[in-house]
């Protein structure tokens, strides 16, 4: 049984897409991924190899790295900037397989807030060990 | 229908009736390719290192907390389950980490052909597993000495 279709709607495609934000502020979202993961090039690389080196160590010994003020201050700049990084791929991703608005938009920012408090969760634990 | 996505899609038989027009091919029909392959795997990766970081996150509030949490969290780390977590971390890392200058060249405007395009992509496969052999053989190394 063929469906019978009706087409009631007049908007054009230009008119759907002005104002959904994509048309405005995908290029700030986009620039901003990059420059994170520039920034997280150098940071990845100096915290893979300050963590291989503390691989069995006692906590006496991370808490002693951690509060030295260079890692310390580099420990600070890869959360925040691997937390940003993070929750703007992950929104690319809700954008992409997501279909039911309200859901898209929660997940989002859940995501969001998720990011923020572990970001700023790690920063305090990183804060405590620097000041201790 | 309303929204105009759907009328957009609607097209005359030969009768003159209005019909819905098949969808482009999906992904299924596609052959898997190195290029298709390695650009989902970036998406991959890039989940599973977004759940990677609660493993960072636990480490570093354990480690400010005093040797007892320190102790929970190496013990997880040592674990079987621990350790997948581990090795998966580090090798979607790696691979995030290569893909990701990889993409960086081509915004940059370099590597479009396909010849160079096939070659970065196994660049970064090759370099994603060298650093996760190499690096696990040195933090197993650390552990036994």
């Amino acid at each position: 049984m063929p469906e019978k279709i009706t087409i009631d709607v007049m908007r054009s495609q230009l008119g759907r897409a002005r104002g959904t934000g994509a048309a405005g502020s995908g290029v700030h979202h986009w620039y901003a991924e990059r420059i994170t993961s520039i920034a997280l090039v150098p940071l990845t690389l100096w915290f893979i190899f300050a963590v291989l080196r503390l691989v069995g160590a006692p906590q006496e010994a991370v808490v002693e790295w951690a509060g030295h003020p260079v890692n310390a201050t580099l420990l600070l700049a890869l959360i925040g900037i691997t937390f940003h990084h993070m929750q703007l791929g992950l929104q690319v991703v809700y954008e992409d397989y997501i279909k039911v608005k309200w859901l898209k938009d929660v997940t989002i920012l859940g995501t969001k807030a998720a990011a923020l408090l572990l970001g700023l969760l790690s920063s305090l634990a990183v804060l405590k060990m620097a000041m201790a | 229908m309303k929204d105009v996505r759907d009328a957009l899609m609607v097209g005359h038989d030969s009768d003159g009736k209005l019909v819905r027009r098949p969808l482009s091919p999906h992904l299924q029909v596609y052959t898997p390719q190195l290029t298709s392959i390695l650009s989902i795997m970036n998406r991959v990766t890039g989940i599973a290192i977004s759940v990677g970081t609660l493993m960072m996150v636990w480490w570093l509030v354990a480690a400010s907390q005093g040797p007892a949490a320190y102790a929970t969290v190496s013990g997880f780390m040592r674990s079987p389950i621990g350790l997948f977590v581990l090795f998966g971390w580090t090798a979607s890392l790696f691979y995030h980490f290569f893909g990701g200058i990889r993409h960086l060249t081509w915004d940059a405007g370099y590597g479009y052909d396909l010849p160079q395009t096939h070659a970065s992509g196994w660049a970064t496969v090759i370099a994603t597993v060298v650093s996760t052999v190499l690096v696990w053989g040195a933090g197993l190394w650390m552990l036994r000495g």
